[in-house]
């Protein structure tokens, strides 16, 4: 645990430091969704009806600048070796490292996506859900794109292969979150969307870390 | 005969290590005998063989360290000494032989071996934003030691770093980031140091500071694996040269 703390800590102060990473995916989410009224026009009712897909999906793409420095720098200084030789689980120091890297890139998104869903006239019950369906989504993206960064470390074309290798199993994220909205905006249900996203998240809380961890163990060989 | 041709050391009669016996007991016909009442922690390898990127770095190399020995780790560039110390700490699998700690080969226990090896690579692994106080408190909360302040404040005291230690260490020169690499060895308890490089961009007094932690840490039943190419400080350490080999 003290080790699970100790990588928690060091990461989020290593964030805190050079806040580059975390303030590009927040910059480049808001920046694309206040481009998004020039592009289609400011008609309210067309707004409200793409609010929530346009929300995620820039959600969805924000969150996959900072995924490949994931890993990266860690293995380029050295220190990926001593997270693989710590004597704690590695998939559980994997589980410190998308913690924090949820805590500094994943989380802005959340508080900030109400007040752009205002932006884009979003109708009023769909802002809790849409909080939710974003608390909900986003730790499982950053769990299946760590893998994906675990995977393509030390590849030479990682940064297109990166996006190609998890944007298929983001989609499942992108359907059931954008569609967690729709539904309360129209009057429905959300909790069988939001019900599937907890799903999801809990399955990559089991599988990702395993499946991290050894493509770690990878490549440090 | 797969229990035979499994080159594994668990305490068994020594009829039963048939093809290692066989092979040794020219050299030393009481090596399994030897071998069932050693009581030391040992450290050996046998037959080892390391393959990276389809070319065969090196094969057949043997080495044995007991407690409080050193092994220097010689030879041009390319001759794999790095490659053996991460076979050595269990960073990559040998692609043949077998490395045993205390009779258990270390591929068999991980956890433990990784409990008991302090790992310093060429790369010093220190980051830059961080100050140099928690680059090292890092590796040792890290190696699961609470980083307790006197041991951290010895750790870097031993390095000549006390008065950098709120620095971050972006600012420091080379010889200081190795510094702090090597301070992260008294900061955390391991038997086991691997040391790539250890002495390179260090000054003559990082030098004695270094050697000084080596001796500490050998009188006290610790082991040093050292990669160098320049002398360094070990008294009757063995050398294991590897360019000569090929």
């Amino acid at each position: 645990m003290s080790a699970f703390l100790a990588l928690l800590r060091r990461d989020l102060r290593l964030a805190l430091r050079s806040p580059g990473d975390s303030a590009t995916v927040l910059l480049f989410f808001v920046l694309a969704i206040v481009l998004f009224p020039f592009g289609v026009g400011p008609e309210p009712q067309m707004l409200a009806r793409i609010a929530a897909g346009v929300v995620w999906v820039t959600a969805l793409l924000a969150s996959l600048l900072a995924l490949e420095r994931l890993f990266q720098l860690d293995a380029e200084d050295g220190a990926l070796d001593l997270i693989v030789l710590a004597p704690a689980p590695l998939e559980f120091l994997v589980l410190a490292k998308i913690l924090a890297h949820w805590l500094t890139t994943g989380l802005p998104l959340v508080i900030v996506a109400p007040l752009l869903a205002l932006m884009l006239q979003l109708a009023p019950e769909g802002y809790g859900v849409l909080a939710i369906s974003l608390a909900l989504g986003t730790p499982s993206l950053s769990l299946i794109g760590a893998i994906g960064a675990a995977l393509t470390l030390g590849a030479r074309r990682g940064t297109v292969l990166l996006p190609l290798l998890i944007l298929p199993l983001y989609i499942p994220v992108l359907i059931f979150g954008a569609a967690a909205v729709d539904a309360a905006t129209n009057g429905l249900s959300a909790r069988p969307h939001l019900l599937l996203l907890a799903a999801i998240l809990a399955a990559a809380l089991a599988l990702a870390p395993w499946t991290i961890a050894a493509s770690l163990r990878q490549a440090v060989q | 005969m797969a229990w035979a041709a499994r080159a594994s050391p668990l305490p068994k009669p020594p009829g039963l290590h048939l093809r290692r016996y066989l092979t040794r007991w020219r050299t030393d016909p009481f090596w399994a005998v030897r071998y069932l009442f050693a009581d030391m922690a040992e450290f050996f390898g046998e037959a080892l063989v390391c393959v990276r990127g389809e070319r065969q770095v090196f094969a057949g190399v043997e080495f044995r360290l007991a407690s409080g020995g050193a092994l220097i780790l010689a030879g041009p560039n390319g001759a794999g000494k790095s490659s053996l110390l991460r076979l050595m700490a269990g960073l990559a699998p040998a692609a043949g032989g077998v490395i045993v700690w205390d009779r258990t080969p270390i591929a068999d226990d991980p956890d433990a071996h990784r409990a008991r090896l302090h790992y310093v690579g060429h790369l010093d692994a220190v980051k830059p934003t961080l100050t140099v106080a928690e680059n090292v408190a890092y590796a040792a909360e890290l190696r699961g030691a609470p980083a307790a302040r006197p041991l951290l404040a010895q750790a870097l005291s031993r390095f000549g770093l006390e008065a950098l230690a709120d620095l971050p260490a972006r600012y420091l020169s080379q010889g200081q980031r190795r510094r702090t690499a090597l301070a992260r060895l008294l900061a955390a308890p391991g038997e086991l140091w691997l040391l790539d490089e250890p002495t390179l961009a260090l000054d003559a007094a990082a030098h004695d500071a270094l050697a000084a932690a080596l001796a500490t840490h050998r009188r006290d039943g610790g082991m040093v694996v050292a990669a160098t190419h320049a002398p360094i400080a070990l008294a009757d350490a063995a050398t294991l040269d590897l360019g000569a080999r090929r």
